[in-house]
C-alpha cells in the first residue's frame, strides 16, 4: 500500500512537467488510472480484465495518434510513453511487472531533458529519481523490513555512490552525430527574433526574460548606447510587415574600420533559426556561416543548439559606399497603394529640404519634438498602418518607430532598410560578461547616404532616448512594463538573478555545452587516442570497470571491519595466513569448528592452531575483557 | 560434576534409544532450557521410547495422554465430581498434573483438545471451572506427531508450534544401531530397569547452570544477524519472531553447557538452530515447497560468523 503510493507518487512527478505539452485529455487519464490502481489495492479487488485493458489501451493509441498524426517524434512518443506507463500500473501483478513500471518511470525522467536542460529541471528530476529510488527499495524489500525514513536514506546513498559512475560516463561517454542530439520536433516554441516585423512582434518579446545570448568581451565591453546586436535585415514592405522575400547572395560588402576591433566570444541560444547576432560591424565570421552585403549572418543550419563562436567587430566603420542599381531600387520600393498622407509629408520634405541628410534629421525631429510616445502598449492601427501611427495615435514601439521612418525616407528618396537584433544587455559584473534578453530586442533604421555609405539611425532614440543609454526598463513608464522587468528590484534581488544567470551560464558552458566538439577537445589533451570516439568507448568501458573494481575492493576491505577490534584483527590475519595454505575459513564458520578442520588437514599445525582458537574464542565469546596481548603474540609466532 | 552428571543421563538414555546421539542430546538441550520438545516423525522409530526414558532418567512423575480424535480438554485437564461425602464437587485432577507428559500423536485430537495442552504449556497452570490450579515443577512436554502428509491429523497452527522450544526428527537407526535393537532385549524390559541418573533439586541445578552459560555481544550479533536475514530474505514467507530469537539463545546455553562449555559459540547457535527455528520458518514465492532442512541450511550458509 505504502510502496504503491511511492510509487505513484514517483511516476506522476515525473509526468507533471510532460502536462503543459501533452493532449489535455492524457494528464486526467493518468490520475483516474493512478486512483483505480490505488483502490484496487486497497480492497483487494481484481485487476480489470485483459481484453478491456487491450481496448482501453488502443483507444488511447488512437488518442494519441489523431493528435499528433504520428506515434514517432519527441511529443508523440513521450505522450504514448505516458500513456502506456498508466496502463501498465493496471496489469502489474508481479514484482517483475512493478520493476518494468519502476524502470519505465527513470526512463520518463530522461524524456524530461527533451524539453528543458535547466538547472531547476535537473535539480526537480534528481529529485524524482530519488523517489523512483526509494519506491524501488520499498518494492524490494518485501517483508517491509525498513520505514519509510530509512529507505529514503539509503535511496540517498545509492544516489550518492552512482555519482563517480555518472561522472566517468559524462565525461566520456562518445557523443556520436545522429546517436547524441534530440528529435526533430524537439525545436518548437523557442521564443527569438522571427524573419519579420509587424506592428506588435517586438512587443511580444519584451515580456520574454529568456536569454538570448551571452557575450565573454575579451576587453571592456563597449557603452551601453554602441552595443548593437545586428540580425535580421529587412528590405521588403507590404504596407504592414517587413520581410526579405529574396536574401541577398552576393559578397560581403567591404568596410572601412574606424575604429580599434573588439573581441568577444557569443554563446547564442537555440532559436531555431538560421542567422547569428554580431556586434555591428564584424570583421571575422563565424566558422561555416557566411553573410551578405547587407552584413547579415546565417548559418548554415538553424541553430538548435547552444553555440559559441568568437569574433571581432569594429563599432565605428564606414560602409556600402557604392550603392548598386538593384540594391537601391529595393531600398526605395513602396508598396503600391495607401498610406497617402505619409507619402504627402515625404515628398514635401523632400521638394523643400535639399540634402538627404537634412531630411532625415527633419524625420527624427519630428519624432522627438511632436507628441510621440513611447510605450509597450499601443493602439491597435487601422488598414493604413504608417498613416494611422504618424498621424492619430503617435504611441508605439520601436518597430513602429523603425518601420514609419524608413517608410518616410523611402517616400522622400532616401535609400533605407530596417535592422533588428538586439539593443544594449547587461553586464554580470559577477562573471564579467554580457546579458543579451529576449526583452532587449530591437528594430532601427539604416538609411544610404552618399560619401557616408549605410548609416544607423534609431528613431527610437530620438523618441526615447532613455531606451538606448538606460535600457528598456528605464525607458517605459513603472505600469507598462511586464512584471518580471518591474523596476522594483532591491540590490540584493538584483544580485540575487545576476548570480543565478552566473550559475546557468557555467552551467551551460561546462555541462550542457559540453559536446562533441569540446569532449574531443578536452579529452585529447590527456591522450591522442582520446580524440577518436572508438577511444573514448575503450576509455569509458575500462574506466567503468576499474570504478566498480575499486567500490569491490573497498567494500571487501571493510566487511570484516579490521582493526576495530584487536581480538577479531588478530584472528583474521591466523585466518588468512591458514588461507595461503589452502586452509580458508568459509565465511559462515564458527572457530571452534574451523580448529577442529585445521588440525585435522595439518597435524604438524595443531598445537597452535588450538592455542589460538582457544585464546580467540575465550576473549570473543567468553566475556574475558581486555589483553589481546597473548594471542597478539600468539598469532605472530603463528607462520605455517 | 555439571559434566559427570549431564554424561550419565546421556549414557543412560543412549542405552535405550540406539545410535540417536545427536537427538538426545538435543531433547536433553531442550528440557535443560526449560523448553517444550515436539517429536515428529514416522510410527515405529523410537518417539514414545525416547520420551519415555528421558522422564525416567530425569527421575520426573509421568503421565501419557494418547491423542485421539474424540478426546476432550477434560480428558487431559481433569474434571469436578459431585462426592456424596462431601456434599459438594471435588476436582479430579487430570493427566496433566504431572512432572513430564508424553502427548502422543499429537495431532490427531481436534485443535479444541490440543489448545487444552498447550494452553498450559505456555503458562504452567490450568484453569478448570473457574479455578487456577498450578502445575507441578519442572513441568515438561514431549509431543510427538505424525508427519501431516498422514490422514487424520491435524496439524498445529503456527502460533502452537511456536511453543515448542525445539522440533526434531528421529529418523531410521543405521545399520549397526538397528542390528543392535534387533539383537538386544526388548525396550519395554529395558525401560522397566532404568532408574533416575538424576535427583530433582539435581535437574535444577543443572537448569539454572545452563540459563548462566555466558553469552557475548559477538555471540548476540550472530544471532541477530540470523534474525534478520530472515527477515529481510525474499526466500522466508515470515522472518524469526522475538520469542524465537530467545528460543535460540536458551537452547544454544544448554547446549553449551551440553558440551562443557561456559560461554555459547557459534557453532552452538548452529547446532541447535535446525531444531529451534526448523518448525517456525516456511519458504515464501519460489520457495514455498522447500523443506525446513533446506531453508535452515542456506540460512547458515548465507550469515557469516561475524
Amino acid at each position: 500500500m505504502n510502496k504503491l503510493a511511492w510509487l505513484l507518487a514517483a511516476l506522476f512527478l515525473a509526468i507533471a512537467p510532460h502536462l503543459t505539452h501533452m493532449p489535455l485529455w492524457v494528464g486526467p487519464l493518468c490520475l483516474v488510472l493512478g486512483a483505480w490502481r490505488f483502490s484496487v489495492e486497497r480492497r483487494h479487488a481484481r485487476l480489470p480484465n485483459k481484453w478491456l485493458l487491450l481496448l482501453l489501451a488502443a483507444t488511447a493509441t488512437a488518442g494519441v495518434f489523431s493528435h499528433y498524426l504520428t506515434v514517432f517524434g519527441r511529443d508523440a512518443g513521450v505522450a504514448l510513453l505516458v500513456v502506456m506507463i498508466a496502463f501498465k500500473l493496471m496489469e502489474m501483478k508481479s514484482l517483475r511487472d512493478t520493476m518494468v513500471v519502476i524502470f519505465l518511470s527513470y526512463f520518463l525522467v530522461i524524456t524530461g531533458f527533451l524539453y528543458s536542460q535547466s538547472i531547476p529541471t535537473a535539480l526537480y528530476l534528481l529529485l524524482v529519481v530519488l523517489i523512483t529510488t526509494v519506491s524501488m527499495i520499498g518494492y524490494s524489500d518485501v517483508k517491509d523490513g525498513l520505514a519509510a525514513q530509512p529507505r529514503l536514506r539509503l535511496a540517498g546513498v545509492l544516489l550518492v555512490q552512482a555519482v563517480p559512475l555518472m561522472l566517468v560516463l559524462f565525461v566520456l561517454f562518445p557523443r556520436v552525430g545522429p546517436l547524441w542530439g534530440l528529435p526533430k520536433d524537439a525545436h518548437t516554441g523557442m521564443t527569438g527574433l522571427s524573419d519579420s516585423m509587424s506592428p506588435g512582434a517586438i512587443s511580444q518579446l519584451i515580456s520574454s526574460e529568456a536569454v538570448a545570448f551571452r557575450v565573454d568581451f575579451d576587453g571592456p565591453p563597449p557603452q551601453r548606447g554602441g552595443r548593437y546586436w545586428r540580425g535580421p535585415v529587412l528590405w521588403d514592405f507590404d504596407g504592414r510587415t517587413w520581410s526579405t522575400h529574396r536574401p541577398l547572395d552576393d559578397a560581403p560588402a567591404q568596410f572601412t574600420p574606424q575604429s580599434a576591433a573588439l573581441h568577444y566570444t557569443v554563446t547564442l541560444e537555440a532559436h531555431d533559426q538560421r542567422w547569428l547576432f554580431a556586434l555591428e560591424l564584424p570583421v571575422t565570421l563565424p566558422p561555416g556561416s557566411r553573410a551578405g552585403s547587407d552584413f547579415q549572418i546565417l548559418a548554415q543550419a538553424p541553430v538548435r543548439q547552444r553555440l559559441r563562436y568568437s569574433l571581432a567587430s569594429h563599432t565605428q566603420y564606414r560602409f556600402g559606399l557604392e550603392l548598386g542599381e538593384k540594391e537601391r531600387q529595393r531600398a526605395l520600393r513602396l508598396p503600391a497603394g495607401g498610406n497617402v498622407r505619409s507619402i504627402e509629408l515625404a515628398r514635401s520634405w523632400r521638394d523643400t529640404l535639399k540634402s538627404p541628410h537634412a531630411i532625415v534629421n527633419q524625420a527624427l525631429a519630428m519624432f522627438r519634438d511632436d507628441t510621440f510616445f513611447y510605450t509597450l502598449n499601443p493602439p491597435l492601427l487601422g488598414q493604413q498602418a504608417v498613416d494611422d501611427f504618424l498621424f492619430n495615435t503617435r504611441r508605439g514601439f520601436c518597430e513602429h518607430y523603425a518601420s514609419s521612418f524608413v517608410f518616410l525616407m523611402r517616400a522622400a528618396g532616401v535609400p533605407a532598410r530596417v535592422v533588428t537584433g538586439y539593443q544594449g544587455g547587461e553586464i554580470n559584473p559577477l562573471g564579467d560578461y554580457l546579458i543579451v534578453r529576449q526583452s532587449d530586442a530591437h528594430a532601427w533604421a539604416e538609411v544610404w547616404l552618399a560619401q557616408q555609405g549605410w548609416v544607423r539611425v534609431d528613431p527610437t532614440a530620438a523618441v526615447s532616448p532613455a531606451r538606448i543609454e538606460s535600457g528598456i526598463a528605464a525607458a517605459l513608464p513603472n505600469t507598462e512594463l511586464p512584471f518580471a522587468l518591474a523596476q522594483l528590484d532591491p540590490t540584493w534581488l538584483k544580485r540575487a538573478r545576476l548570480s543565478w544567470d552566473l550559475l546557468n551560464n557555467n552551467w551551460n558552458q561546462w555541462v550542457l555545452g559540453y559536446g562533441q566538439e569540446r569532449q574531443s577537445r578536452f579529452l585529447s589533451r590527456f591522450h591522442a587516442m582520446l580524440a577518436s570516439w572508438q577511444g573514448m568507448a575503450v576509455a569509458m568501458v575500462t574506466s567503468v570497470a576499474a570504478l566498480l573494481l575499486l567500490i569491490a575492493l573497498w567494500m571487501l576491505w571493510h566487511a570484516p571491519q579490521r582493526g576495530k577490534d584487536p581480538v577479531r584483527a588478530a584472528y583474521l590475519t591466523f585466518c588468512s595466513r591458514l588461507a595461503h595454505r589452502g586452509i580458508a575459513r568459509l565465511p559462515q564458520e564458527g572457530p571452534a569448528d574451523f580448529a577442529l578442520r585445521a588440525m585435522r588437514l595439518r597435524p604438524d599445525l595443531a598445537a597452535q592452531i588450538d592455542l589460538i582458537t582457544q585464546l580467540y574464542i575465550s576473549l570473543r565469546y567468553g566475556g574475558q575483557r581486555g589483553d589481546a596481548g597473548e594471542l597478539k603474540r600468539a598469532v605472530r609466532r603463528f607462520r605455517p | 560434576m555439571t559434566q559427570k552428571l549431564i554424561q550419565q543421563t546421556i549414557d543412560q538414555v543412549s542405552r535405550i534409544v540406539l545410535g540417536k546421539d545427536r537427538q538426545i542430546r538435543l531433547a536433553l538441550a531442550c528440557l535443560l532450557a526449560r523448553g517444550h520438545l515436539l517429536i515428529e516423525d514416522l510410527p515405529g522409530v523410537g518417539k514414545t521410547t525416547l520420551a519415555h526414558v528421558l522422564a525416567k532418567t530425569l527421575g520426573l512423575d509421568f503421565q501419557r495422554i494418547q491423542f485421539t480424535s474424540d478426546l476432550l480438554p477434560a480428558d487431559i485437564l481433569g474434571v469436578s465430581v459431585y462426592d456424596r461425602d462431601s456434599a459438594g464437587f471435588k476436582f479430579h485432577p487430570g493427566p496433566v498434573f504431572t512432572q513430564m507428559i508424553l502427548a502422543d500423536e499429537i495431532n490427531r485430537a481436534t485443535p479444541k483438545a490440543q489448545s487444552a495442552l498447550l494452553e498450559a504449556m505456555e503458562e504452567h497452570q490450568v484453569t478448570v471451572e473457574g479455578e487456577t490450579r498450578p502445575l507441578p515443577h519442572p513441568f515438561f512436554v514431549i509431543a510427538t506427531q505424525n508427519p501431516t502428509f498422514q490422514i487424520g491429523t491435524f496439524p498445529l497452527p503456527e502460533s502452537q508450534l511456536d511453543r515448542f522450544l525445539m522440533r526434531i526428527e528421529l529418523g531410521y537407526p543405521d545399520a549397526k544401531a538397528e542390528r543392535a535393537l534387533l539383537q538386544g532385549k526388548a525396550r519395554r524390559e529395558l525401560l522397566a530397569g532404568v532408574q533416575p541418573a538424576l535427583q530433582p533439586q539435581e535437574l535444577e541445578a543443572l537448569q539454572r547452570s545452563a540459563s548462566a552459560v555466558f553469552a557475548s555481544e559477538a555471540l548476540l550479533d550472530y544471532i541477530q544477524a540470523l534474525l534478520a536475514f530472515t527477515r529481510h530474505s525474499p526466500r522466508y514467507l515470515n522472518g524469526l519472531s522475538p520469542r524465537a530469537a530467545l528460543a535460540l539463545l536458551h537452547a544454544a546455553r544448554a547446549w553449551a553447557l551440553i558440551g562443557g562449555r561456559d560461554a555459547v559459540l557459534p557453532e552452538d547457535v548452529q547446532a541447535i538452530l535446525p531444531a529451534v527455528a526448523g518448525h517456525r520458518l516456511h519458504g515464501s514465492g519460489e520457495f514455498s515447497g522447500e523443506s525446513s532442512a533446506a531453508l535452515i541450511a542456506h540460512l547458515l550458509a548465507a550469515v557469516p560468523v561475524p
